[in-house]
């Protein structure tokens, strides 16, 4: 038996040492790399999941919503995950197509990520984010996917808002739009780095763009303990979202759709016309009651992705380039409305206000005779009736004895430009800044814009001044000779400000650019207290329960440098063109005994294209409250198009049918609404 | 049993009673507390890995329990035999079991997680012989390596030979199931037996090198299917593929590192609530101690494995008798092994093998088996000065 013994002592050794050998080895284990492994267990368990904030709404000045929020079903697809099984969840994509009823070259179409090369259907987001698949999914079919979890790895079904736009198109442009937020966009994002959402979407144009930070909220987030087949089993930490403001705007619904509408029938009504803008300002304080552009589209088509033909056609030129809101990013030459700023200049430069002009049917700006408007004089004329007549030749003369006083062309020392110097301080030439992103400056040309411009083109100018247009000769030799002439003059003497350049400017020609927007404030300021405003859209933000945030200031940008009897005097003539002047015919059997309509039109010739049709117009004359600016590109004459738009408008706006009956107006008593609407502690508006 | 114990001459009910009493107070009482508390916190354990699986599902606690209740029964009917009895039946109960292995290469047997070894008894009720062919085997090397040498203390060689056959026998039958553990297992059986006999060095030197022999070969000839060798070698480096072969290795350290110095409490595992290991009520159980009850817990349950493997040294060294000696011995190597290999593969220091945490993990017949083979110690035990 001791033999036996002596080998137990050996089992024994080997059942200590093994004992030993475990101890040391937990003691590892838990110990020394317990935290390490703490780490990794917490991200195997647990998943972070962002609460998305629901995104505050867009409210009209009554709080009717223009962009409100709906639930709906969102079927997303988290591609990493997809990507670690086997075929990169090829298997996966099959069953959830034959699911929703798609196909799955489809699915993998929307969840592969946008670059160069690849066409939309695509993902523009973070491949790290979940991928919204189907933003309209039913009930069934979402419970198709959540309760066999197994099978549809990476694939999730959660209710989610979506934006809604009850008033369909109205205002697409200047509302703007949600698209997922791309990469880069996320990591410039502070505090916001765990927010790979389901649908982390951020404004890409109009409102939604410029108020994002106070309309998005901050999202929550939620630390959820999952099992090992992505099951969540629990909430380990829930951080509530903050839902975002709501942006009460200064926009009325129903008067922006009374535009939109007018400026369809307009372009209806013009065989030529590509497009059109509709501005309505409220005089006082230069809030956009309107804001129009036509071609439109219905927002709607951003939810939940968009395809390929869609985006197209969104962007084409064919459909007239809808996305574009031509009141903001239009830049046109405006034609007689601008003579409001070139009278103004006369007047500084020291024009008596009450003299006598003549207004010959031609007058000759250097060696070249301008004409007036269908070459027809209208006698000896005040400033009153220059205006509204719409007498050209008085502008030319007063162009060319200033361009002459100025040294002509070869000037000596500074010189003055009194009427470039007025259309800015009327704010041309820059952008209004509006709460609107993408606005174009327009351009007012002077002496110094011109060498600039020379100094860029003269290389190409005087090379095609030598070459000629061989490529334009082949179809058409006289108009080659003219662009080699043009080449030619413009390689010698490009940077010369030339008589015609002025007369031109004068008359809002030439090479003066103008939008829609610059033209209703700069109305505003003439017709109102004198000073130029910054518009704005946005007028308030508030909580979702009511709670104001803050109030949106119109800033003041600017002053008309003319004294209040030169303002009066220049809107007293403005008063009676769509009465006795250029408009009258547009405005025949409007009730101007109740309203009277004052206001300028335009009509500006485009080299190779159809005229643009201006009218920038004010009621009523006596205490202006609204301002409004029409324009439709290619539209023909000022009083032929723009005007009568503007006249539905004002229809709309003061309640009158066509044949001058009173109906019951969108504002009551014919003003802008002044005071914000009152949003109660359950988000509902009281009217 | 009055035989063994100082009975009283008269087997009366009450005299047998006294023995009876008497025989538990020879008991080894720290043996039976060791036991006795991982039966409680295995209990817990399998509580704690199975109350997620479906709304109010106790039914494996509650069948865990049966088990061990029926297991301390069958430890204590054992305990109560005397080991010279079991000596006389031994070649009787290996029988059986090999019935038992036999049966299970019949169609009687059925499949169970990739392992043919399994009798189903219908009633949701199933019997693995494997388990028992342990035991059996316990047994029969003991007798047949109980007679020494004439005027030696060595087995007889024959008898070794003999032993070899069978155990050889039992090994392939386990084999052919495949339970790699179990196979094992029975060679480590097998080996202490040799080796606690006191086999001359040549035959254990002899043995060793035929096993590593053995080993090579079977590496070299291909007979390992690829992923049994990648399942063998993923805890090496279980990162290399942790989704595949690696990611027991991967989930399970993650759990019982994650339970750091004090744990996470009971039912406080987020691990083993997401059951991201898998088997964690039967081979990985050892995890849930890991993760819920910390460094403490787990080094309490190897703590407590150490009481009944070190007392049943003791025992095996106190017996005056080879076959009491020879049956302890390997039940203690037995037991040693089996453990060493669970938690060792739990904390990624052994492959990972289809093998219970003696007395703590879930399943009816290892339970049985194990609570037997603990009730043979406290047998030899009790009759250890008898001679």
């Amino acid at each position: 038996m001791g033999l036996m013994r002596g080998r137990l002592v050996m089992v024994q050794l080997l059942v200590v040492s093994m004992l030993a050998l475990l101890t040391v080895r937990l003691w590892q284990v838990q110990v020394v790399r317990g935290p390490e492994y703490v780490v990794a267990a917490t991200e195997t368990r647990t998943r972070d999941v962002v609460v998305p904030a629901v995104r505050g709404q867009i409210l009209d000045s009554t709080g009717r919503p223009l962009v409100r929020n709906r639930t709906t079903l969102v079927v997303s697809v988290d591609r990493t995950r997809l990507n670690r099984m086997e075929g990169n969840g090829k298997e996966v994509l099959e069953k959830l197509a034959a699911v929703l009823g798609r196909r799955p070259a489809e699915l993998r179409e929307r969840i592969r990520a946008c670059g160069p090369g690849v066409a939309r259907p695509c993902w523009p987001g973070s491949p790290y984010q979940p991928i919204p698949i189907d933003a309209d999914v039913t009930t069934r079919e979402a419970l198709q996917i959540l309760e066999r979890q197994e099978e549809f790895p990476g694939v999730t079904a959660e209710v989610q808002a979506v934006r809604e736009y009850p008033s369909r198109s109205a205002g697409a442009q200047a509302l703007g739009y949600l698209q997922p937020i791309t990469q880069e966009e996320l990591n410039r994002r502070d505090g916001l780095r765990a927010a790979f959402s389901g649908v982390d979407l951020v404004g890409r144009d109009g409102l939604e763009s410029v108020y994002d930070v106070s309309l998005r909220g901050t999202p929550g987030m939620r630390r959820v303990q999952v099992d090992r087949l992505g099951k969540v089993i629990g909430v380990e930490q829930h951080v509530p979202p903050v839902p975002g403001d709501t942006l009460i705007t200064s926009i009325d619904s129903r008067v922006q759709a009374t535009a939109e509408k007018a400026l369809a029938e307009a372009m209806k009504g013009a065989p030529t016309a590509d497009g059109a803008a509709a501005v309505v300002l409220d005089v006082k304080t230069s809030r956009v009651i309107a804001l129009a552009s036509a071609p439109t589209y219905d927002p709607a088509i951003w939810t939940g992705g968009i395809s390929e033909v869609q985006y197209q056609r969104l962007l084409s030129g064919k459909a007239g380039k809808p996305l574009v809101s031509r009141a903001i990013k239009g830049e046109f030459a405006p034609g007689s409305t601008f003579k409001v700023s070139s009278v103004a200049a006369m007047l500084k430069d020291g024009y008596p206000l009450h003299g006598q002009y003549d207004c010959p049917g031609s007058f000759m700006v250097g060696d070249r005779p301008f004409n007036n408007f269908r070459g027809i004089g209208l006698g000896t004329l005040t400033l009153h009736m220059a205006l509204v007549k719409s007498c050209d030749t008085i502008f030319y003369r007063a162009a060319y004895e200033q361009w002459l006083r100025d040294g002509g062309l070869n000037p000596k020392g500074r010189t003055k430009e009194p009427m470039a110097a007025m259309a800015r301080a009327y704010g041309f030439g820059r952008p209004t800044g509006i709460d609107l992103p993408g606005e174009s400056a327009g351009r007012i040309p002077d002496r110094a814009w011109k060498k600039t411009l020379w100094s860029v083109t003269k290389d190409t100018n005087c090379k095609r001044a030598r070459t000629g247009y061989p490529e334009v000769a082949r179809s058409s030799p006289s108009r080659a000779a003219f662009l080699k002439r043009l080449a030619y003059e413009n390689c010698l003497e490009g940077y010369q400000w030339r008589p015609g350049d002025a007369a031109n400017f004068s008359i809002g020609q030439g090479d003066v650019l103008v939008t829609p927007l610059q033209l209703a404030a700069a109305y505003a300021a003439l017709v109102g207290d004198g000073r130029l405003r910054s518009p704005r859209l946005g007028w308030a933000l508030v909580r979702p329960d009511g709670t104001k945030v803050k109030e949106i200031e119109v800033p003041v940008v600017g002053r008309l440098p003319l004294s209040s009897r030169e303002r009066a005097y220049i809107k007293g003539a403005l008063s009676e063109v769509a009465s006795d002047g250029t408009a009258a015919g547009a405005f025949v059997g409007f009730p101007m005994n109740k309203v009277k309509v004052g206001g300028k039109t335009g009509t500006a010739e485009v080299y190779g294209k159809a005229d643009t049709s201006w009218f920038a117009s004010f009621a009523p004359t006596d205490k202006p409250q609204f301002v409004i600016v029409a324009m439709v590109s290619q539209g023909g004459m000022g009083a032929q198009t723009a005007a009568p738009a503007v006249r539905k408008i004002y229809e709309g706006i003061f309640g009158f049918k066509p044949d001058g009956k009173q109906v019951s107006p969108i504002l009551p008593g014919g003003r802008p609404v002044r005071a914000l609407p009152v949003i109660a502690k359950d988000g509902t508006v009281a009217r | 049993m009055n035989r063994v114990a100082a009975a009283p001459p008269r087997a009366s009910l009450a005299g047998r009673t006294v023995a009876a009493v008497a025989a538990v107070g020879r008991m080894d009482g720290l043996m039976l507390v060791a036991v006795a508390a991982l039966g409680v916190i295995g209990t817990m354990l399998v509580w704690s890995s199975t109350r997620t699986w479906a709304a109010g599902s106790t039914g494996l606690v509650k069948k865990h329990i049966l088990n061990l209740v029926i297991g301390a029964v069958l430890a204590g009917t054992a305990a109560m035999l005397d080991h010279r009895t079991l000596r006389t039946f031994a070649p009787l109960v290996y029988g059986v079991t090999l019935i038992g292995l036999l049966l299970v290469i019949t169609p009687l047997g059925s499949t169970v997680n990739g392992a043919h070894s399994w009798i189903m008894l219908g009633g949701g009720f199933a019997f693995q012989p494997s388990e028992f062919a342990k035991l059996g085997l316990v047994l029969m090397l003991a007798m047949l390596l109980a007679q020494p040498a004439r005027g030696t203390d060595r087995p007889r060689s024959f008898d070794v030979v003999i032993a070899l056959v069978v155990a050889v026998f039992t090994m392939g039958l386990v084999m052919l199931q495949p339970d790699l553990g179990t196979t094992m297992v029975i060679g480590v059986i097998t080996a202490g037996a040799i080796v606690v006999a006191g086999a001359r060095k040549r035959w254990i030197g002899g043995l060793t090198l035929g096993v590593v022999g053995a080993g090579v070969a079977v590496w070299f000839l291909d007979i390992l299917e690829p992923y049994q060798i990648a399942r063998f070698t993923a805890f090496l480096n279980p990162a290399s593929d942790p989704r595949g072969v690696g990611y027991n290795s991967t989930q399970s350290l993650i759990a019982i590192g994650s339970g750091e110095v004090f744990g996470k409490g009971l039912f406080g595992g987020g691990q083993t609530t997401g059951r991201f290991v898998p088997e964690q009520h039967t081979d990985f159980i050892f995890t849930v101690a890991g993760e819920e009850f910390g460094f403490l817990g787990s080094v309490t349950v190897v703590a407590l494995l150490g009481v009944i493997l070190l007392r049943g040294v003791r025992i095996a060294r106190e017996c005056e008798d080879r076959f009491g000696t020879l049956a302890a011995g390997s039940i203690v190597c037995w037991l040693a092994f089996q453990s060493f290999v669970n938690i060792g593969m739990t904390v990624g220091i052994m492959p990972i093998t289809g093998l219970p945490l003696p007395f703590v993990s879930y399943g009816g017949t290892a339970t049985f088996a194990n609570m037997i083979a603990f009730g043979i110690l406290q047998a030899i035990h009790m009759r250890r000065q008898s001679f």
